[in-house]
This record gives structure tokens, sequence and C-alpha cells, in this order.
């Protein structure tokens, strides 16, 4: 494959450190190289919150991303701040329920999800974060679904297990929202 | 092992474990606290001790006592935290006892920021605290390098009976990236301290005593110079340093840390480009690598330093340059981590000038 | 011959002159504790954290291991050895500039803690090493050389009352203030040490004895005198008391 680099921003409270995460577990239990940079201190304190991961094969250098490939925005002030930097044809996933003033490049590829709503659906406004990553891979072909789940298997223990269904059918209605 | 996902400073305080270290004593500062947090949880487990002091004065003060005592003893902080720690270092350093101390840099002068910073380069290379003494001061810029390097640094700081320093940007210690801590260098089994005052007087050679004074000028200047043939050793053996691309570079990179990384990024870019870049990256900063200098053919047209701070590494540059090549520096400072696309045009700006002239 | 042997210097000392001025008290407060220690069989298992002040040297005289700490870092210093060695008899000896002015966090914190240490505390109420400067144990009115015309409390607030103040800390298992102006109070003296050793030992938190003591060189007066004076001065400010027993249910909180 070749290198991914994706930004994944939105407020804090929306686990959008821990969607980065996963994608670094799951690149880690297919023997790729990974890396995860949160945004941290002050600026995660009741705004913006946003990582970057970088997933190759090869040797990754810098895990600071500056031109992403793939972008997932969870809210307005993300897609404002992070759209200019991503790369020319490059991905852009928007969770549409947290995004009033959609204005988008036409230089890149834009799937709108309204995670929000899904989420609420399945029962659970928090796991609009995953109904997003459901769409992220399912675009990207990054991972594959049961990628996803070992890595939930693997996280979710103890009491969090019960989480781990619920999970499952975030990420689910995420791939088809996207017509995957 | 398989390679597990870990965050920086989890991995460190997780290799110190492993490291076989016996005692723990910190001071809370970001952006370094999830190695207390982690250790607090599993140290105790172990029987092993943690403790957190009241400052970072106290617990520099507590390594230095169980370190007397022989335990192999771990400290982390970050950036105005080492400052205080500086006294109780100097002391460590001047009683010839071991220990470990990681430093998770940020931003200054004074409380500065908690963002990546590499502006520790002066405290952790140039002393610090009083007196003819050093450190030897690690500078990893990945994850497994790091914890390989926490893993050795035990059996290092026993053999040279001096303080050991892991100098890292907050940038590996907040990130996750994959380890695998088997793969770490085999921890060997602490030698005999026969030195140490751990209550045992009847011991056969008598009592022990640790201490740093030495009031009469001529016995000070031989304990001096005993250390000095210890850093003399480390100069000799110590210096670590990777080459990269250098063979036919016009231009090349003297960075370390997480700005090498951002760095390797940027060479590999220009390479693409039909630049000649390379790099030269330090992995002890002190003692600082001048032997890779000597390695660099001749047909370099000049070097380029590049720090998270101002020019603080470049003094060390222009030492072990010695006239050589052409001299260029480039730096963020305060928490602001560049992008490899800034290095791309500091070069292009370079050979523009070269160009012209 | 039939000799009774009525003095024997003891062997938890080295055999070694005292660097001490004549007269000086700090010369007594070391024979004490090594006498306790070899009476209790520590001294083998000891650690000695000599501070910085006229003591430095302490560990040039107590006989067994020993750590030099920086200036007021003792008993941190303490804390670290005593956690890594649980079973050793740690010590620490301070006079009050290191203890009461630059040690104050530690000293307070290794209380708070409930360190297993016992921390011999040298007041003189003033700083004798580096010439007799005013210290915060320093007397309303006592001429050093940093308060020229006798200590102003406008200026300089009012002597610090360590053991009352540590007193105050749950950790803090026993603390005594003792002194050794004639022999009867030296005794005593002693067996608050030994006390200070027992709770140690059986792990029932921090102990501190606090001793008045003597800088005749300092205080500008000759050795007699100067007996006198703290007797006459520093005892009605400083009583001398068990300010904390937890040993003993009635003081236990
Ligand atoms: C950091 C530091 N500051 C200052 C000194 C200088 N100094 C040495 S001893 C001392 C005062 C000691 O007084 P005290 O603790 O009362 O002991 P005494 O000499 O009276 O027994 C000072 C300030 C030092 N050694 N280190
Ligand atoms: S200066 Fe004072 S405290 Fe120090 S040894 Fe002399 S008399 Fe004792
Ligand atoms: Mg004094």
């Amino acid at each position: 494959m070749n290198e991914e680099k994706v930004i994944i921003a939105g407020f804090g409270g929306q686990g959008v450190m821990l969607m980065g995460q996963i994608l670094s577990h799951a690149a880690t239990v297919a023997d790729l190289n990974t890396t995860w940079i949160p945004s941290y201190g002050p600026e995660t304190r009741g705004g913006t919150a946003n990582c970057a991961v970088t997933i190759g094969e090869e040797r990754i250098n810098s895990p600071v991303v500056s031109v992403p490939d793939s972008l997932i925005i969870m809210n307005q002030p993300s897609l404002d701040k992070f759209q200019k930097k991503l790369k020319k044809g490059g991905i852009l996933i928007a969770n549409k329920s947290q995004i009033s003033d959609a204005v988008y490049r036409d230089d890149i590829e834009v799937y709108e999800v309204d995670a929000n709503k899904q989420a609420l659906e399945i029962g659970n406004l928090r796991v609009a974060n995953m109904v997003m990553l459901g769409a992220y891979i399912a675009v990207t072909g990054v991972f594959s679904k049961d990628d996803m789940f070992a890595v939930f298997e693997k996280i979710f223990t103890g009491r969090k297990s019960e989480l781990i269904d619920l999970n499952k059918k975030a990420l689910e209605a995420g791939i088809r929202a996207v017509g995957k | 092992m398989a390679k597990v996902l870990m965050k920086g400073n989890e991995a460190m305080a997780l290799a110190a474990i492993e490291g076989g270290c016996d005692a723990f004593f910190g001071y809370p500062i970001t952006p370094q606290n999830e190695i207390p947090e982690y250790l607090s949880r599993h140290m105790e487990e172990r029987g092993r001790v943690f403790v957190q002091a009241e400052s970072e004065v106290a617990a520099i003060n507590m390594v230095y006592g169980a370190a007397g005592a022989g335990a192999r003893v771990l400290t982390s902080s970050s950036s105005p935290g080492i400052a205080l720690k500086q006294e109780g270092i100097s002391y460590i350093a001047g009683s010839e006892l071991p220990c470990v101390i990681i430093n998770v840099m940020r931003g200054g002068p004074g409380l500065g920021g908690i963002q990546p910073s590499q502006a520790d380069y002066r405290q952790i290379t140039k002393g610090g605290g009083n007196g003819d003494y050093h450190l030897l001061a690690f500078a990893p810029e990945n994850l497994q390098e790091t914890v390989n390097i926490i893993k050795e640094s035990f059996a290092l700081a026993d053999y040279y009976r001096n303080p050991v320093m892991i100098a890292v940007d907050g940038l590996l210690g907040q990130m996750m990236e994959p380890v695998d801590l088997e793969a770490a260098p085999k921890t060997e089994v602490p030698p005999e301290k026969a030195w140490a005052a751990d209550g045992n007087s009847d011991r056969k050679g008598g009592r022990n005593v640790i201490t740093s004074i030495h009031l009469d000028p001529l016995e000070l200047e031989k304990h001096n110079r005993k250390l000095q043939k210890k850093y003399d050793e480390m100069v000799a053996k110590e210096q670590r340093y990777e080459m990269i691309e250098t063979a036919d570079a016009d231009i090349v990179f003297v960075a370390y840390g997480s700005m090498a990384r951002i760095a390797r990024s940027a060479v590999k870019t220009l390479r693409e480009e039909g630049i000649k870049v390379g790099m030269i990256r330090p992995i002890t900063i002190w003692p600082f690598p001048e032997k890779a200098f000597d390695e660099l053919p001749a047909s370099v047209k000049s070097l380029l330093t590049l720090e998270m701070s101002l020019g603080q590494m470049h003094e060390d540059v222009r030492a072990a340059n010695n006239g050589r090549f052409e001299l260029d520096f480039y730096g963020r400072t305060g928490g602001v981590v560049p992008e490899p696309e800034e290095i791309i045009d500091h070069v292009k700006r370079m050979l523009e000038k070269e160009g012209s002239s | 011959m039939n000799a009774k042997t009525v003095y024997e210097p003891t062997k938890g000392l080295v055999e070694r002159d005292f660097h001490y001025c004549p007269g000086c008290t700090h010369g007594i407060i070391h024979k004490l504790v090594a006498e306790v220690l070899v009476e209790k069989g520590l001294l083998e298992k000891a650690v000695a954290v000599a501070s910085v002040g006229c003591s430095v040297f302490s560990y040039e005289y107590f006989n067994c291991d020993a750590h030099q700490a920086p200036h007021g870092r003792a008993p941190a210093v303490a804390t670290g050895i005593k956690r890594v060695r649980p079973d050793s008899a740690v010590f620490t000896y301070q006079g009050d500039g290191d203890l009461a002015s630059i040690g104050t966090a530690e000293i307070v914190h290794a209380a708070h803690r409930g360190e297993n240490i016992t921390v011999i505390f040298v007041n003189n109420a003033i700083y004798g090493m580096t010439g007799g400067q005013m210290a915060p144990t320093t007397l309303l009115g006592q001429k050093t050389s940093t308060s020229p015309f006798g200590r102003d409390k406008t200026l300089t607030g009012e002597p610090l009352r360590i053991s009352e103040m540590l007193a105050t800390i749950p950790g803090a298992a026993y603390l005594e203030r003792v002194s050794v102006h004639d022999p009867k109070h030296i005794r005593k003296a002693k067996k608050a040490i030994e006390k200070a050793f027992d709770v140690q030992m059986n792990k029932q938190g921090f102990s501190m004895i606090e001793f008045i003591s003597t800088c005749p060189v300092n205080w500008g007066m000759n050795p007699m005198d100067s007996i006198a004076w703290a007797k006459e001065n520093m005892i009605p400010y400083y009583p001398l008391k068990v300010f904390k027993d937890k040993t003993d249910g009635d003081n236990d909180e």
C-alpha cells in the first residue's frame, strides 16, 4: 500500500483521538508501520481536538502530517481549519450533522455522512465517531470491516466489552452510508 | 513478543521497568505525566518503589539517596523541572552515582509552553548544574529506538557510575507507535555495587560514604580528573550517530530527535527532485558525535543544522565542522513543530543564493 | 590491675577529633546518637544522611554508612534510601538553617508522607557554618551578622517553631524537643533518640528530635556562657516537651 496520512478533527469529546488510535491499532495488528500524534494541552480543552495518523509499509519519517491524503471532519471549525491542507484529489469524509456551512473544494472527493443521526438511530450519539470511521475505511479501503472488528475485540476489554456490539453496528452503518 | 501500539511516555515507562528500574521518584509536569502515571500503576504491583515527591528538587534528591543505596533509579520531568533538578544532578555526578533521567522537552525559557521543543540542548549538554561534569545524553528519534536506549541506559549508568539522560521532545512523549520491547537489548543483571551506602557497614570493605565534597583543592582536582577520564572514555566509545545518504550529498543536514524524523521526509522529497541532500543524525548529543563529521566526503558543499530551538546544537556543529564546510541554520522554537516543506523551501533558497553568487 | 572502665569512647563514632569549635554541643549530640545506634544494635544497618552546615562532615564521625546531602535536602535523600532499603535505619542530621529555612519543603513532606526516618534537628538559632547569619530560628533581639541590630520582628518575623509546626502533620509519629545543657537533660535527650529509632524500626512513621544547641563562636560567648544563654533564652521560647507521640494512645489522632 501507499503511505496513508489522515487527519481526524472535531470537538473534544467526539472521540476523535480514539478514532485515530483504532486506525493505528489496526495497522499494528497488520504489522504495518504507523504513527499517531495528538494535539494536546489547552488545545484539547473544550475546543477542537485533532490527531494525525500515518500508516505505511515503509518506515515513517515525519509523524507530523502537513498535507493529508484524507480528512475525517467531525464539525464546522475543523472543516474550516483543515480542508485547505488536504492534498489535491484527497478524500474528505464530513459529518454533515455538525456542518452548517458546507463549502467544499472542487478538487477533492467529498463524502457526507449524517453521523450523529445514524448514531442516534443505533442508540447512542457517542458512536458517531465509529460511523465516520466506517465510512472512511469503506471509501479508502485502508482496512476491512473485519480488521476493525478485531481491534474492537482487542481494545474494548473488561467492562468496556459491552461496547463492542454497539461499535460494530456503528461501523457497519458508516460503511453503508457511503454505499459500500 | 509482537509489536504493541503504545504512547511514547508509557512505552518509556515500560522500558524502564524492563530495564530493571527499582525505584522512581518524580513530580508532575506536562508533557511527561503519563510516565509517572503508568509507573504508579505498575511499579507497586512488582514490589518496586514509586514516590510522587513534593517537588523536582525533592525528587532528584530521592534519586540521589536511592542511587547511593545501590538501586537502579529513574526520574522523569520536562524542561523547567529538569532546570530545578540540576543541583541534584550535579551532586549525583560528583558522587559518581548511576541514575537515569528522562526529559520530555517543552518550549522555554521560563514557564514557556507545553508543546514539543529541543530548547534544553544546552541545559543537557553544557552542564546545567555546577562543576566539571557531563551527562551521557541520548536523543532518540522514534519509540523503538527510545525504548531500546532506555533499557540499555541503566546498564550504561551503572558502568560509568554517572547519570544518563534520555532527551526526547513532547512529540515523542505524546505520540503512539508500535514498539517491540523484546527487540530491545536484554537487560543485564546490575553489577555488584560494593560502594553503596545501603546500611550494611559490617561488610568486608567497611563502611561506605557517598559524598561530593572535597574541600582540599588538590583533592578535588584529583577527583575531577578521575571524572574526566570517564568522560574521555564516553567520548571515545559512546558517540552514536546515523549517516543518511551522505556519500554523494551536496547539502548535509544535522538534526536529532523528532527534528531528524521531519528532516528525513525532506531528504526523501528533495532526493526525488534530484537534489542531493543527506543527514547526520546525532543519537548521542553528549558526547556530540564529532566522528560523524570526519566521515563526510570532501565533495559536500554545506551543512544545514536543523533544530526545534534557535541554534543551540549549531554551536557544536560549528566546532565539529572546524571551518571545513559552509554552515547554515534553520530552526523553529517555542513549541512550533516544523513541517518538512519548510526545510525543503529553505534548501531551495540556499541553492538559489548559491546559484546567484 | 583491677580498674573498672568508667568511660569508653563509643564504637558508634569513628576514632578521630571533632572539627567542632570548643564548647559546641554538636559533639555531645553526635555522641548520644552514636551510643543509641550501638546500644540498639542498629549501627551496622544505619545510614546517616549528613546535611550542609557545621555538621556537613558528620559522616566522618558516625561509624556507619553515610550519604552527604545538598543543603536542605537530607529528608529527600533519606526518603530515597529508606524506600529502596526499608530494613535499614536511616537518620538525617540537620541544622536549623538547613532544616528550618532552605529545607522546609523537604522536612514537611517527609513528615507528611510519614516516612520511616529519624531526623536529628540541631537548633542553635543561627547559621553556624557560614559565619553566624540570622536563621529563621534566631530569637527576637538576637544579634547576628545579618541582624546586626538584633532580630526585628517587623522586618524578619518571629522565630519559627518547627516541632510545634510538624506536630500538626498526621504522618509525624514522634516529635520531641530536648536540650543538652546539663547531665540530667542529656540523659533525657538520649531517651528521646532511643524512642525515635524505635518508632522508625517499628515502621510507625516519621520521627524527629529537636535539640536546643549552642554556637559559642557565632554567639560571641565562651562555652559556659553559651550553655547558660541557651537555657535562659532559648528554652523559654522553645519549650522542651513531647509534641507528638503516636505510640501513646492518648496522643494518637
Ligand atoms: C544551596 C546552598 N546555599 C547556601 C549554602 C551555604 N551554606 C552552607 S551551611 C549554611 C547554613 C547552615 O546553617 P545550619 O543549618 O543552621 O547549621 P549550623 O552550621 O548552624 O550547624 C549555608 C547557608 C550551601 N552550601 N548551599
Ligand atoms: S560555628 Fe558554631 S555550630 Fe559550628 S562548630 Fe562552631 S560553635 Fe558549633
Ligand atoms: Mg544552625
